[in-house]
């Protein structure tokens, strides 16, 4: 394994600088994820007239792979995957992946008001359960492997 | 239906399991300090030399697939919460892949999510 070159700045675990960073990086995070997922079922349905055999899936999605809603979706999805890989690189996945899951709120919002789907009162409940989850889990520390190689 | 389901259960499993492979490279590499467009890049260069890395896409490709299989018959609003179930897997994965501490409020947080995304599963049928 290669040493790490360190900027000159020392590794503040819980300074502002850092804090900044990791959240500014969750919002990317819950914005394009839910985005690209809207797309990605936009473009499938579209094409799928909503339903599919077996025998049908791997066409299916091969079609899809040519469609221009499809790739939209992808290209946000891999904005939301560079932000990800990059909060991971000081924050634990075990915090990062609970805080991001704000991201289903967005995309039940986005779910309703985008493509009119029906959520139900006891679907949002769900989603509201998830985020108080998320907000138990947000007040624990970002990171426990210290100095870990 | 079966199979919806086992493409669901792609979608998690695959998908957690990509997810932390990938940290493990990330964590390789060390916290990110420079974030112009050539730094960050270089930093994805870097990360495509570790073997972690691209077995993680490999199974990240996996669970994407199947998720556009399950997009195309289910809603979006129900498929994404859905997968939050994969929490579980995500927690147990830091806990005992990545050394990570998960303190019992994580846990207690994590059992939330997992409620949640079982009134969802609830609220759609």
């Amino acid at each position: 394994m290669a040493p790490v070159t360190q900027d000159a700045s020392p590794p503040a675990t819980h300074s502002p600088r850092l804090q900044f960073k990791t959240y500014l990086l969750l919002l990317i995070m819950i914005i394009f994820g839910p985005l690209g997922n809207v797309l990605l079922g936009m473009g499938m349905k579209h094409l799928s007239h909503g339903s599919w055999s077996a025998a049908q899936l791997p066409a299916l999605l091969a079609e899809g792979i040519g469609s221009g809603t499809v790739w939209l979706g992808i290209a946000s999805l891999i904005t939301f995957f560079v932000a990800n890989i990059l909060v991971l690189s000081w924050a634990d996945y075990s915090f990062v992946q609970p805080a991001a899951s704000l991201a289903y709120l967005v995309v039940a919002v986005m779910g309703r008001f985008i493509l009119h789907e029906a959520v139900t009162p006891l679907r949002w409940a769900g989603v509201g359960i998830i985020c108080v989850g998320v907000a138990v889990i947000g007040r624990t520390p970002a990171r426990t492997t210290e100095g870990a190689p | 239906m079966t199979m919806e389901v086992i493409l669901f259960i792609l979608v998690m499993a695959a998908g957690t399991a990509g997810e932390l492979c990938v940290s493990r490279a990330m964590k390789t590499i060390g916290e990110v300090h420079d974030f112009r467009p050539k730094a960050i890049l270089k930093v994805i260069g870097r990360a495509m030399t570790i073997s972690w890395m691209w077995l993680g896409l490999a199974l990240m490709t996996t669970a994407f697939l199947s998720l556009l299989g399950v997009l195309a018959i289910e809603e979006v609003s129900m498929v994404v919460p859905v997968t939050a179930m994969s929490y579980v897997l995500g927690t147990l994965g830091g806990k005992f892949f990545l050394k990570e501490k998960v303190t019992s409020q994580r846990w207690a947080g994590v059992l939330l999510v997992c409620a949640g995304a079982a009134l969802v599963i609830l609220g759609s049928k």
